[in-house]
């Protein structure tokens, strides 16, 4: 999942020679090493595997208000998610956010870093700035965002402001028409996030070697566009593509937001959401909401394997 | 391109809109509910009101107080677990010889691939089987196994400098020894740069308590302000001095403690 511990994830380290280990050998060593990662291990079941292989078996059962249930009905609750247009609509919804957010905070986050990286005066200050917004959560972001910048009344920043020019007031969130909520749910991720991958941009412009730049000025580019075209950016792929992966997974688990911002709302629902009101809401549908959980566990593998096709797992510094 | 001075103007612009959210905290934190409502805009209280913090922990509509206390258990439990747990596993897996090592690592990985938010549901079905909901162990223990801060801890062992295990070996000690003796004392840096963004993602955390804190009693300061949101009477001071309260824990680790967290971001490059 990052930049720079990647490389090694396919390729577990070759175990010692037992020569190598202290004295006790092979044996001593063997009963370390359950006592080192045994009680991870023994948790990674519990809390991960079992709730997975629960739900997969649950997925095939009717499991309203019941999690131990008996009546099996084969793929129906698959069948279920996958015609109801609540849930596939959420895909969309997902798709249509991550289309917007991952370009923009990709943007964002490396203008933000060009232009840190080149002060000369108070630049931790800056960068401390952009990355104090990291320190919100997005419960307390969605709030501000909702009850005070585009809160619909008269007295929202945005509609003051707006007021100021002559400009009526506007129901950000309570209206999906025009789509202004699109707005509020963008912007809001956008300020918390873009300082935190403007520090991972930050730490690659930063092993740009200078002699590149040298180099180019001796060959006649002129600093600015073509340099940055020609040299930054292609240095910095590597953490862009990274960073475009980081993004994705993010805003296919955005939750927080979606459901502050427009709790009550019939709209703008992404998967996580939907999920939440399937299995937890009025209906309390363990079976479905299993079910959907499989699927979306699926789609979430299938992007994490083209992530690690992308990225090239263990091919060196390459994915530097 | 921008000259020198253009250049931090530039900055500096951008800068005051991020900074926008914070001054918007802070000013309706400390005003009554007519300046916030009222007619023309106010850009600051006419006084100052630090009495809205005793009301809001008088108030008794949200356990606001309750929900802080909460919070600060759950934050520090689960970096003190998380940490503890993560990282023997980490060094098991880094330097101990055994056979199924490299097997019991890939399932390890397996576990990076799906973010623990996509499976809330069947988390939630087996902590309520376990009879954990609205309770403390059912907000900390789940979130204790996290496959990808094991997975760092791995890759950090993995560098550290063998010759000192080797050291404490030729003074008799076995791995535990070594461990907690030699390595952890040595790694403190490391230490701290996990613990840093683990604590943040756990104070931020929503979607888990959310779904747990069934009963006010068991709320995180999370839910509790999400809950402000759909409250029938909206007080406006009153929730952002909440906001307020809430994010300063934060705040404060990001001015004193922000070297780590900056160095846990470039070694992590994730959040929450």
């Amino acid at each position: 999942m990052s930049t720079t511990t990647t490389r090694d994830a396919t390729r577990p380290v070759p175990a010692e020679a037992p020569a190598a280990g202290p004295r006790g050998g092979v044996r001593g060593s063997t009963l370390s090493f359950w006592l080192f990662t045994g009680p991870f291990l023994a948790g990674l079941v519990v809390f991960v595997y079992v709730p997975i292989g629960w739900s997969a078996y649950l997925s095939f059962f009717e499991a309203r208000y019941t999690v131990t249930p008996d009546k099996f009905i084969g793929f129906d609750n698959y069948a279920l998610m996958l015609t109801n247009g609540d849930f596939t609509g959420s895909l969309v919804t997902f798709t249509v956010f991550a289309a917007i957010i991952v370009p923009v905070t990709w943007a964002l986050s490396l203008g933000l870093a060009l232009m840190v990286h080149r002060l000369r005066f108070m630049k931790a200050f800056f960068r401390s700035v952009f990355f104090l917004p990291t320190a919100c959560s997005f419960v307390a972001a969605s709030l501000i965002w909702k009850m005070s910048i585009f809160s619909g009344v008269r007295f929202g920043l945005m509609n003051t402001v707006l007021g100021w020019f002559g400009v009526e007031n506007t129901a950000w969130l309570a209206d999906p028409d025009p789509p202004w909520y699109w707005l509020v749910i963008v912007t809001v991720r956008l300020w918390l996030q873009a300082g935190f991958y403007m520090i991972l941009f930050l730490a690659a412009l930063q092993n740009i070697p200078p002699v590149l730049y040298e180099a180019a000025a001796i060959d006649g580019a002129r600093p600015g566009w073509q340099t940055f075209r020609h040299i930054t950016l292609p240095q910095l792929r590597a953490t862009s593509t990274a960073v475009v992966l980081l993004l994705l997974v993010a805003a296919y688990q955005a939750f927080d937001e979606f459901f502050n911002l427009l709790a009550k709302s019939t709209w703008g629902r992404p998967p996580l959401v939907e999920l939440y009101y399937t299995a937890l809401g009025d209906d309390q549908d363990y079976g479905a909401g299993s079910a959907g959980a499989v699927i979306l566990t699926l789609l979430i593998c299938m992007v994490t394997l083209l992530q690690g096709r992308f990225l090239g797992f263990g091919r060196g510094d390459d994915s530097r | 391109m921008l000259g020198s001075a253009g250049l931090h103007f530039a900055t500096g612009v951008c800068a005051l809109l991020f900074l926008v959210p914070f001054y918007l905290i802070v000013r309706n934190a400390l005003s009554t509910d007519a300046e916030i409502t009222g007619e023309d805009w106010q850009w600051f209280p006419a006084d100052v009101r630090w009495d809205n913090l005793t009301e809001l922990f008088d108030d008794t509509t949200v356990p606001f107080g309750r929900s802080l206390w909460n919070s600060a258990v759950v934050g520090v439990l689960h970096t003190v677990g998380t940490l503890l747990v993560c990282s023997l596993a980490g060094y098991g897996l880094a330097r101990i010889p055994y056979r199924h090592a490299d097997r019991i690592f890939y399932a390890v990985l397996v576990t990076l691939m799906v973010p623990a938010a996509v499976t809330f549901v069947p988390s939630f079905v087996l902590v309520s089987s376990l009879g954990w909901v609205s309770s403390l162990q059912g907000l900390v223990v789940p979130g204790l196994f996290s496959g990808f801060t094991c997975f760092l801890f791995r890759q950090y062992f993995l560098g550290f400098p063998r010759e000192l295990e080797e050291a404490a070996r030729v003074d008799g000690l076995g791995y535990w020894g070594a461990y907690w003796r030699i390595v952890v004392p040595n790694s403190l840096n490391f230490f701290a740069a996990i613990a840093t963004i683990t604590f943040i993602s756990g104070w931020n955390a929503f979607l888990w308590p959310l779904v747990i804190g069934q009963d006010q009693e068991a709320w995180t300061v999370q839910v509790a302000l999400s809950s402000y949101m759909t409250n029938q009477t909206v007080n406006f001071h009153l929730i952002f001095m909440a906001t307020a309260v809430s994010i300063l824990p934060l705040v404060l680790v990001f001015l004193f403690l922000q070297r780590w967290l900056v160095q846990g971001v470039a070694q992590t490059g994730i959040k929450g």
